[in-house]
């Protein structure tokens, strides 16, 4: 049941390695934390859209990037991820523009 | 649409130009498009943040602490995924299918903290119905915990799966698509974690 | 059909059926193609009957033939007929049955979500349609604009566009998806980007607008259904909600439609004019890069049907220039058509003069697209009938000429016999002039100020004489069809034998028998140009490399491995139109429908998707 033993021994070791896995884990935990302490600091409020958003991308691109193996697989699903995911941002700041929602 | 997430099929005798798995290359296709799916759903619930007309109103409802606690559990949930497809991959079997488990475990147990604040929300006042804000809210939480739901059923069948046809190495791309699936509805949960709760759960500034 | 494998020790049979057990469980391409084919066909003449009572209808002022009501009905009806059940699946037709033979591949990458896809497809069109049945149809215009389509002011007929749609929308995904892994991953080898058929381009290029345009209008239409079904207030504005939004969603999928609509027609023709023009489409590459482009453009120009809702001067302007300068990647390609021709050695066969058509026609409806980019202009024409004009030089010079094109240049290959050229030419030379009758005088009714959308008119606004020169155009485009009608059924079984190269062809479906075995390819075709059988033919012109390699008789066919055929896609697709019509009558019955997918998907996941043991 241990998991931190060598992976990287097999064939597939261009994936990423257990030890790295639980490290992205780690990460992600650390970055929720940390957002949840920023969000009861007060002086920080004028700041938390720029913070959350940021640590929101940085969570996100961690798990597409290690979790889903964007950063080793081929290119064209990385084009076809983050070009749904861009038209749909654009579309969303678009309709926010136009409607005034911001 | 959900159907389409537990394709399981192959051509025979096929080209294969790109040197990618078919299956592969379908499931980050259809998950290019639920970005749109998504990123409509949240667009409509900023597009009508400030519009409810009677409360209650985000700030008055939205639980932090609470939320922050299943969003942990749902971030490690797509660590267990990944331990469990790398165990699958080099053939450790009892390792794979314990942290399978953990994955549907822990999925179950997001979904169990949804249902909690979706009837909390409703002793409070708040449904689909009361205002903008309940009814794109539900709609939104609502989509994607379905996803979940579908994701916790897929890996309880993969789970079956193992214990009766076995998942060696060479089949762990079954594993694999599920485990992209689930990562999917992880991060669209990063999404909604950000926008609706830590930045629209806060009083209106003095 | 039934070609059953010898059974050798260790290798499971192949599942197959014949007789309509065949159709029902195909996992074909080409079948499919073929059931798509005929049952858009079937609604194309449906459409076109209910746009034949709508214009009976305004033949004279002051006409009774059907009530307002029923009128409404009747352009709904047509109009979602035409878009989502004979248009877009005539086009699902073609890539179905086309684009593995022009890839140099044995089938689509997942066979049986193909047979799901149509499956779905022929049962939304059936919930689209079920309305029928209850005689509350939709009549709220194909695009359903709030707070019209609220419970106070619309029936059941909505709902029934809702759940249809929702269908529909769930069949194109999943043919999308499996048509972009089927072009990107199943060249045959050597057949690059550069190299593919403008045809498959565009068959990509439009199953990318359909993976990303299509969700926005099912969330639309969850929205619009949970306002009517549980009262949420999404575009209740006494609730606070907007209108305009469910506008704004329906039109970033509604315009990236359009070109869903039209660019299956440029692709068909711009593979045929080079055929009977005798030389290569003249700049290839910008063909491409338009459709590209187009496709592009096509996600940040959806405001222009918006530009009287009373958007900002900012939001005008950039919308109406974003959409002017999609003229330019259309104009681009007209011209090489038209560049194509110039010099070519013509030879002025059906398919030909549907494409020419295409052009002449199609040229108008661009032009007058382009005037309503401008706002002043489209402030003038809005709801008149201009816009009708438009959208049928469009729809009907554009989209339905180039299929007819493709369907004159590909029924040797689907049947194996010719289709009759006198009749054809009827059938173009009516329909040609028909369209022309019946929609360009609507250009002039729109200017004089004629609304869309009314079910009669009062004399003396100098409309009379227009209406009834339209109304007479729609009977010739009919007698158009039934040329067409008669040579179809006359030609499949009697036509004259077309050989596996009727027309001189130059791409990869000609190199195989028509109609192709089901196998396609005996052995995979290695390519070596972009037209590599009009190059192999003639080795004079280029280099010395034979183009298109692998097409030797004395291959074992018997050892080819072809897919199971499967009853479990078309009950997976039961399973989701029955729970869409259901949750008009009670969510909670509708768990039926989910259950039968369920099922129907596990017994997929579980059953070999090929013979074992080869
Ligand atoms: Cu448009």
């Amino acid at each position: 049941m241990s998991t931190g033993e060598h992976l990287d021994n097999h064939h597939d070791s261009d994936h990423p390695t257990a030890k790295q896995y639980v490290l992205v884990g780690i990460i992600l935990t650390v970055i929720t934390i940390l957002e949840v302490g920023v969000y009861y600091v007060e002086a920080l409020r004028s700041l938390f859209a720029a913070i959350f958003l940021g640590a929101g991308a940085i969570k996100f691109a961690f798990v597409a990037f290690y979790y889903m193996h964007l950063k080793m697989d081929h290119y064209l699903f990385s084009a076809f991820f983050f070009g749904g995911l861009v038209l749909a941002t654009s579309i969303a700041i678009a309709l926010m523009a136009i409607l005034g929602a911001f | 649409m959900q159907d389409i997430e537990v394709e399981h099929q192959e051509s025979t005798d096929h080209a294969n130009t790109l040197g990618v798995d078919m299956r592969k290359f379908l499931m980050w296709v259809f998950l290019g498009s639920d970005c749109l799916f998504f990123g409509a759903f949240i667009a409509t619930y900023l597009l009508y943040r400030n519009s409810s007309i009677v409360g209650p109103y985000p700030h008055e409802i939205l639980d932090i602490p609470v939320t922050s606690a299943s969003t942990f559990i749902l971030l490690t949930s797509s660590l267990a995924m990944v331990l469990s497809l790398a165990a699958f991959q080099r053939g450790n079997t009892s390792a794979a299918r314990f942290w399978l488990f953990a994955t549907a475990f822990l999925g179950s147990t997001f979904l169990g903290f949804q249902v909690f604040e979706f009837y909390h929300f409703a002793h409070e006042g708040l449904t689909p119905k009361t205002n903008l804000f309940g009814a794109t809210f539900f709609t939104l939480t609502g989509f994607h915990g379905a996803h979940v739901a579908l994701g916790v059923i897929w890996l309880f069948s993969l789970l079956g799966v193992s214990y009766t046809r076995g998942i060696p190495p060479e089949k762990s791309m079954n594993v694999e698509l599920a485990g992209l699936y689930w990562h999917f509805v992880d991060i669209v949960w990063v999404v909604i974690f950000t926008v609706i709760y830590l930045l629209s759960s806060l009083p209106p500034s003095s | 059909m039934a070609t059953h494998s010898t059974a050798i020790k260790g290798v499971t049979e192949r599942a197959t059926y014949t007789g309509l057990m065949g159709w029902i469980t195909t996992v074909d391409h080409k079948r499919i193609g073929i059931l798509y084919g005929c049952t858009a066909m079937f609604f194309f003449l449906v459409g076109g009957l209910e746009a034949t009572v709508v214009r009976m209808q305004l033949y004279s002022p002051g006409m009774d033939l059907v009530s307002p009501g029923m009128y409404n009905s009747l352009f709904t009806m047509h109009a979602l007929t035409m878009i989502f059940l004979a248009i877009m699946p005539l086009g699902a037709a073609f890539f179905n049955f086309i684009i593995p033979l022009q890839i140099g591949a044995r089938d689509v990458a997942f066979p049986r979500l193909n047979a799901f896809s149509y499956w779905v497809f022929l049962f939304g069109a059936l919930i689209l349609n079920g309305g029928w049945l209850f005689n509350t149809l939709p009549n709220v215009g194909w695009f359903a604009y709030a707070p019209l389509t609220a419970t106070e002011y619309s029936g059941a007929g909505t709902d029934f566009f809702i759940c249809g749609l929702q269908v529909l929308g769930v069949s194109s995904l999943a043919a999308a998806c499996n048509f972009i892994v089927t072009i990107l991953n199943m060249r045959a080898p050597g057949m690059t980007l550069m190299r593919m058929p403008v045809f498959t381009w565009m068959t990509l290029i439009i199953s990318l607008l359909l993976v990303f345009a299509f969700p926005v209008l099912t969330v639309g239409l969850i929205e619009l259904m949970f306002m009517r079904f549980y009262e949420m207030p999404f575009f209740n504005s006494n609730q606070g909600g907007d209108p305009i939004l469910w506008q704004h969603l329906f039109w970033i999928f509604g315009h990236p439609e359009v070109y869903i609509l039209i660019l299956p027609a440029m692709g068909i023709i711009s593979d045929i004019i080079p055929t009977f023009a005798r030389k290569p489409l003249f700049g290839y590459g910008f063909v491409v890069g338009s459709g590209v482009a187009i496709a592009f453009l096509s996600f940040a120009v959806w405001a222009h049907h918006m530009f009287t809702t009373g958007l900002s001067a900012l939001a005008v302007s950039v919308f109406s220039g974003a959409t002017m300068l999609i003229a330019i990647p259309t104009g681009v390609k007209v011209l090489n058509w038209m560049a194509t021709l110039w010099g070519g050695s013509l030879d002025l066969r059906t398919p030909m003069l549907w494409s020419i058509g295409f052009i002449a026609t199609f040229v108008v409806g661009g032009l007058s697209g382009v005037m309503h980019a401008s706002p002043p202009v489209d402030t003038q024409q809005q709801d008149t009938y201009f816009i009708v004009a438009h959208i049928h030089y469009v729809l009907f010079g554009g989209s339905i000429m180039g299929i007819f094109a493709g369907i004159y240049y590909w029924f040797p290959k689907v049947t194996g016999r010719m289709m009759n050229e006198t009749l054809g030419k009827w059938h173009f030379w009516l329909s040609f002039i028909g369209m022309n009758v019946t929609f360009g005088p609507m250009h002039i009714v729109g200017i004089l100020g004629m609304p869309r959308r009314i079910y009669t008119y009062p004399s003396g606004m100098g409309w009379d004489f227009l209406n009834q020169i339209e109304t007479i155009g729609v009977f010739i485009i009919i007698a158009g069809m039934l040329f067409f009608l008669q040579n179809a059924f006359r030609s499949w079984k009697n036509g004259e034998i077309a050989g596996d190269d009727p027309w001189d062809g130059r791409t990869l479906e000609w190199t195989i028998p028509s109609p192709p075995p089901e196998y396609n390819f005996a052995t995979i075709p290695v390519v070596h140009s972009r037209e590599p059988l009009w190059d192999s033919k003639h080795p004079e012109l280029g280099d010395h490399l034979p183009s298109v390699t692998g097409a030797s008789d004395d291959v074992d066919t018997e050892s080819i491995h072809m897919p199971n055929a499967s009853y479990w896609p078309a009950i997976t697709a039961i399973g989701v139109g029955l729970g869409a019509a259901l949750l008009m009558v009670n969510p909670i019955l509708s768990i039926s429908g989910v259950i039968i997918s369920i099922v129907g998907v596990y017994a997929w996941s579980f059953e070999p998707a090929a013979p074992e043991g080869h």
